[in-house]
């Protein structure tokens, strides 16, 4: 009990530990444990045959974040910025740091927006967004997918209906705001 | 050539992409053998880290073949068999040179506060990761190492990511003979965290978790106690119960940004995104840890605001560490304790997908069926 000065006894003994556990102890000492010392000045360790990388070149104006001080020497060329998205995480990382929540808000928002646009643009290509098949839920047959989440007490099974929400969610509200605007635009010719 | 590619919350596809060319004088490109999903990719998967751009290929376990090298790599040429640290780093910059191999500041323009990690959102720097039958691999001669002749590349994989961040984060709890260990996650990070206490003298290791098949995996591969959360009203009594009421040593976060046994929590974090992780086995860690004790948060969180409980933190005197795992720092004495039997990575491998049903395999993870612990991603041209 920590009401008085002793540690609580172990239930085993090191010698059992030792006996039971492969490996028990073999990095006891901290000078075998690779992250120790935690910060250690070494800079041939790393292989590194330069003192400063040559800069990467930079096919378009690549967003950087305002608490740099240059372009870093190398970076990745994944999915430039596009559309009202690109328009979005340009403007978050022009004009807020990282620690400001609007940077990390707006770089949110325009995942949202990116999502819509590609979806959209999709829909003009030999290769549409399809949730079906996107989504995995056929590998669910397959899964056990009554056993996994039933009669075993686990408690993300509570939150598990919001994940189709969060997915056909949009699909739903862009069907309904479709279908709105065509009737309208139906009511509009009839009269 | 065939990769995934992130189609927005909950969606993945297949495409066809360009094979990625060299674009610096250090680059590599290597041909996947086998690649993993993190549970860490599913907060990308779940739409959580901003900045996740429709287009991206996931991915940041892989081990593959060395394809092409650019002009100016000197320490492999193709052919090579290679493991890839998850880390993209420079290895010159004033953090690599001081070991901090995953807080490099040369690899990624969209942030300061993390290094470079492969397919893993433009905060981490942009780079298209691994899931894919090719990857770009940045500082060549910095990053990837041979794959030893006697290591099956399933181990291979699990080096590059899950068991160097596992054994990593028991390092962060610092650990002395005797020490009760208390691992929050019996996913691959926190089941590689627990092995590691022991290796590092723990006197007692208890897991938690909420997935009773992974609790069972705990206590055969962990050689755990174990303690299922639902089962207890308020699992931080029952761990101060356990401790006699002291409270652990050390404890373990190796949950992270989706943590579950708060519903609000969870749901303003993994579903309304107005929170960078869901704070639950963090809090639980500062309330289940004793007074003047150690928290290794290994769990991923996002970059936005948490609601931590920091006040006990402070008031408990606690040492909270924190990283990404320097991956190739781990490896040396990794692969001794492989190699001497200690660990068997690929112990905890429960499924190998074939590159082209990725989606299922990202649907079966995130949604813990038919027994998932860690899901192998194998591309058709291994």
């Amino acid at each position: 009990m920590p009401y008085r000065a002793e540690k609580p006894p172990l239930p085993e003994s090191a010698e059992q530990l030792r006996a039971r556990i492969p490996g028990w102890g073999a990095d006891l000492d901290p000078a075998d444990r690779p992250a120790v010392p935690r910060e250690r000045l070494d800079p041939g360790a790393s292989g590194a045959h330069w003192d400063l990388p040559e800069q990467q070149p930079e096919r378009w104006p690549r967003e950087r974040s305002i608490e740099h001080g240059r372009l870093t020497p190398v970076f990745g060329t994944s999915c430039p910025p596009k559309g009202l998205s690109g328009v979005v995480r340009r403007a978050a990382y022009a004009r807020y740091s990282e620690g400001r929540a609007a940077h990390w808000l707006l770089l949110l928002a325009a995942d949202r927006i990116d999502a819509v646009e590609s979806h959209l643009a999709s829909f003009g290509t030999l290769h549409p967004d399809n949730p079906i098949t996107e989504t995995g839920i056929l590998g669910e047959p397959s899964a056990r997918p009554l056993s996994s989440r039933f009669g075993v007490r686990r408690t993300d099974v509570v939150h598990q209906p919001l994940d189709p929400v969060i997915v056909a969610g949009p699909w739903v509200a862009a069907a309904v705001v479709g279908a709105l605007v065509v009737r309208s635009g139906v009511r509009r010719a009839r009269r | 050539m065939h990769a995934m590619v992130y189609r927005g919350p909950y969606k993945v596809r297949i495409e066809e992409k360009d094979i990625p060319p060299i674009e610096h004088p250090n680059d590599a490109i290597v041909r996947v053998t086998r690649a993993a999903i993190c549970g860490s990719d599913l907060h990308l998967y779940h739409g959580m880290m901003p900045d996740t751009r429709v287009g991206m290929t996931f991915g940041h376990e892989f081990v593959g073949v060395v394809e092409q090298v650019g002009p100016s790599v000197e320490r492999l040429q193709p052919g090579d068999r290679v493991m890839v640290p998850f880390n993209i780093y420079c290895g010159s910059c004033f953090f690599c040179a001081r070991g901090l191999y995953s807080n490099c500041h040369n690899v990624n323009p969209n942030a300061t506060a993390v290094g470079g990690i492969y397919g893993y959102s433009h905060t981490c720097g942009g780079y298209d990761g691994g899931q894919a039958e090719y990857v770009r691999v940045p500082f060549a001669d910095v990053g990837p190492s041979p794959i030893p002749e006697w290591l099956e590349e399933d181990d291979a994989v699990l080096l590059t990511d899950a068991l160097s961040t596992g054994y990593f984060g028991a390092q962060l709890a610092d650990i002395v003979e005797g020490d009760v260990v208390v691992v929050f996650g019996a996913g691959p990070v926190g089941l590689f965290a627990a092995r590691s206490a022991w290796l590092m003298g723990a006197g007692r290791v208890i897991v938690v978790d909420h997935l009773e098949y992974r609790l069972e995996k705990a206590r055969t591969f962990a050689y755990a106690e174990t303690v299922n959360f639902v089962e207890h009203d308020d699992v931080v009594v029952e761990l101060k119960r356990l401790t006699d009421y002291l409270g652990a040593d050390r404890v373990i976060d190796a949950v992270g940004a989706e943590a579950d046994g708060n519903l609000l929590q969870h749901v303003t974090s993994a579903k309304l995104k107005l929170q960078g992780g869901s704070p639950v086995a963090l809090n639980w860690a500062i309330d289940s840890v004793r007074k003047g004790g150690t928290v290794s948060v290994m769990g991923a969180y996002g970059p936005m605001f948490s609601a931590v409980k920091f006040g006990d933190a402070m008031n408990k005197g606690l040492t909270l560490r924190t990283n990404q795992a320097p991956v190739k720092r781990q490896w040396p004495r990794l692969l001794e304790h492989v190699r001497s039997g200690y660990l068997r990575p690929s112990d905890i491998v429960t499924h190998r997908i074939p590159l082209e049903h990725i989606a299922e395999g990202y649907h079966l993870f995130s949604s813990k069926l038919d027994g998932c612990i860690k899901p192998l991603i194998v591309p058709s041209a291994a």
